[in-house]
């Protein structure tokens, strides 16, 4: 049974979201994600400052069999990403929520919250998948 | 390699088991109005007999002349256990087999290969080759873009003394992708850059050559620090052979440079009119992930025995697709192979030998030269195997009358000839040369000889 924190939002693409009290967002892969990927050996991160839009490319997560694309969920400004991943990428398998975030955002418009995922819906999705 | 029959039998067989009708239809993707039914000199369909005497009469068309061309290319004396071992069935395929870690010795040969050419450059990583040197320094100028993004510009700056071949290929491959290629300012008097240099806004990396196209030795350490203070990456381009007498390119400068690539032909590749050659490439550790090609590591198995195995594959076309770091592989496999064994043999101690004596030669060559009326040199200044000199007469007419008198006495730079003399060349073959350029130059009759 994959960990899924009830106060997250999720993608289709196995991100999680969490609004932050100072408006800003954090952004990291779910832990389902992560345990499909394998252990990971690097993270390629954003520049801060970079604007990002919805869909665009943000990060780039590499296991020894796969390198996948992390997508920006949200259109906005980068304003600080995890460089702790540059020496230790294994803390998104460690802990996907938590020390293992990517990046945060502050978002440019109103978060469209209908193409997010609440948590009984990822899990669904998730329920599909392993159908 | 040993002989695969091919029957019509076989053929037909194996079109069944794909479903095809004809060996046509393999190609149909191809647009009808791509093909074409002939190319030029390539007759179609001649018996092994006739393919034969063919080919023997065109090659005797070349003659056996005395090669003093450099210009990128560089004849050396090859041993012959070089290529004996290189086309033996185990090592001569070009490309790193499918379950590459099923042939450990072909991985080893690359493994030991990387770990010569980055003792050469004086950087931590290197590939497993590119398609060759001009095709390199594309691959070197997309690779600093994709680590370098903080310059946000795509302007790559030359050094004068880059290769102007390297220059067109690199625009062809990298030119349509946001990246603009400027040349630096020259100093007329040394050929190297300028001694005032302006960066301009946020150059991404600095190409700088050594030895230079025309031949000369550029200041690497001064335009390494300049490059580095103006936030952009050096990417070395480098005579493997030099290398035995020259600066590293990780030595160069406060911080070395962080990208090396080169052609590698030199290293017991034949000059064959052009091809296949190889390019080498290597970085920095921290630009690793951005290298393009296939890297070879080593390792230790279940049972703590020793091997190799292919490492990093997650950046490349069949796992990245669209966004591999590159489409390149392992192509120039048997020539690396054949450069792996040539240094093996020739050691430290060999390669600088062969690097110490073309220099020797080219030196004495161009004394000589230099003592016949109308000549001087180009640039002024220290040299390695090359040098740029100004004959006072049209260059290719000078070159046709060297070559009636199986002579290829240079390379043509248009206001100047290229001359380079190897280890190949003995003493009496520069006197003979020199000899033949004195007779042109100064009897009036150079057209006629």
């Amino acid at each position: 049974m994959t960990d899924l924190p009830g106060d997250l939002m999720y993608t289709n693409d196995h991100e999680w979201l969490r609004r932050e009290d100072d408006g800003s967002v954090t952004i990291g892969i779910t832990d389902h994600a992560q345990a499909a990927l394998g252990d990971l050996v690097y993270v390629e991160l954003p520049e801060v400052g970079q604007e990002l839009d919805s869909g665009g490319d943000m990060a780039v997560v590499e296991s020894v069999k796969a390198a996948s694309d992390v997508y920006a969920p949200i259109a906005g400004e980068v304003i600080a990403v995890n460089e702790e991943l540059g020496d230790d990428p294994e803390k998104i398998n460690a802990d996907p929520y938590g020390d293992g975030w990517i990046v945060r955002m502050q978002p440019s418009e109103e978060i469209d919250e209908s193409a997010l995922l609440a948590p009984n819906d990822y899990q669904t999705l998730l329920d599909e998948e392993d159908a | 390699m040993p002989f695969i029959p091919h029957t019509e039998d076989d053929t037909r067989e194996m079109l069944a088991a794909i479903g095809a009708d004809s060996l046509d239809d393999l190609f149909d993707e191809i647009p009808k109005e791509l093909l074409i039914d002939s190319l030029d000199g390539v007759p179609e369909g001649l018996t092994e007999m006739e393919i034969s005497r063919l080919m023997r009469k065109r090659a005797a068309l070349d003659g056996a002349p005395q090669c003093f061309i450099g210009a990128g290319a560089y004849e050396h004396h090859i041993p012959s256990v070089v290529w004996d071992i290189a086309t033996r069935g185990e090592f001569y395929s070009a490309y790193t087999p499918y379950q590459a870690e099923a042939s450990q010795g072909t991985l080893q040969v690359i493994y030991e290969y990387q770990t010569m050419i980055t003792e050469l450059t004086g950087l931590d990583v290197s590939n497993a080759s590119l398609y060759d040197g001009a095709s390199g320094l594309a691959e070197a100028a997309l690779m600093a873009v994709r680590s370098n993004r903080r310059a946000k510009s795509g302007r790559i700056l030359l050094a004068p003394g880059v290769n102007p071949r390297y220059e067109q290929v690199a625009t062809a491959i990298a030119g349509s992708q946001h990246i603009s290629f400027e040349r630096l300012p020259k100093n007329s008097v040394s050929g190297n850059a300028a001694d005032d240099l302006d960066a301009g806004d946020s150059p991404v990396a600095v190409v700088i050559q050594q030895p230079s196209f025309p031949g000369t030795l550029e200041d690497v350490d001064r335009l390494t620090d300049w490059a580095h203070a103006n936030g952009a990456l050096v990417i070395a381009v480098v005579n493997p052979v030099s290398l035995a007498v020259l600066k590293a390119p990780g030595n160069w400068g406060s911080e070395g440079a962080d990208i090396a690539c080169g052609e590698g032909q030199p290293l017991g590749v034949p000059l064959s009119s052009g091809g296949p050659y190889f390019g080498f490439m290597t970085c920095k550790q921290k630009f690793v992930r951005q290298m393009p090609g296939r890297i070879v590591g080593r390792t230790t198995d279940l049972d703590d025995q020793p091997g190799f195995a292919l490492t990093l594959q997650a950046r490349e076309q069949h796992i990245r697709r669209s966004k591999a770091t590159s489409n390149i592989c392992t192509n120039q496999g048997l020539m690396v192979t054949a450069a792996t064994i040539y240094m093996s043999l020739l050691g430290y101690a060999g390669l600088r030998q062969v690097a110490l004596r073309s220099q020797q030669n080219t030196a004495m060559l161009v004394e000589k030269l230099l003592a016949l009326k109308g000549v001087e040199r180009l640039y002024e200044g220290p040299h390695f195997h090359e040098v740029a000199l100004r004959l006072g007469q049209p260059v290719a007419d000078v070159l046709d009358a060297l070559a009636k008198r199986d002579i290829l006495g240079g390379y043509d730079l248009g206001d100047a000839l290229l001359v380079c003399a190897t280890e190949t060349k003995t003493a009496a073959d520069i006197d003979a040369y020199v000899a033949a350029m004195d007779e042109i130059l100064n009897t009036g009759d150079r057209l006629s000889a």
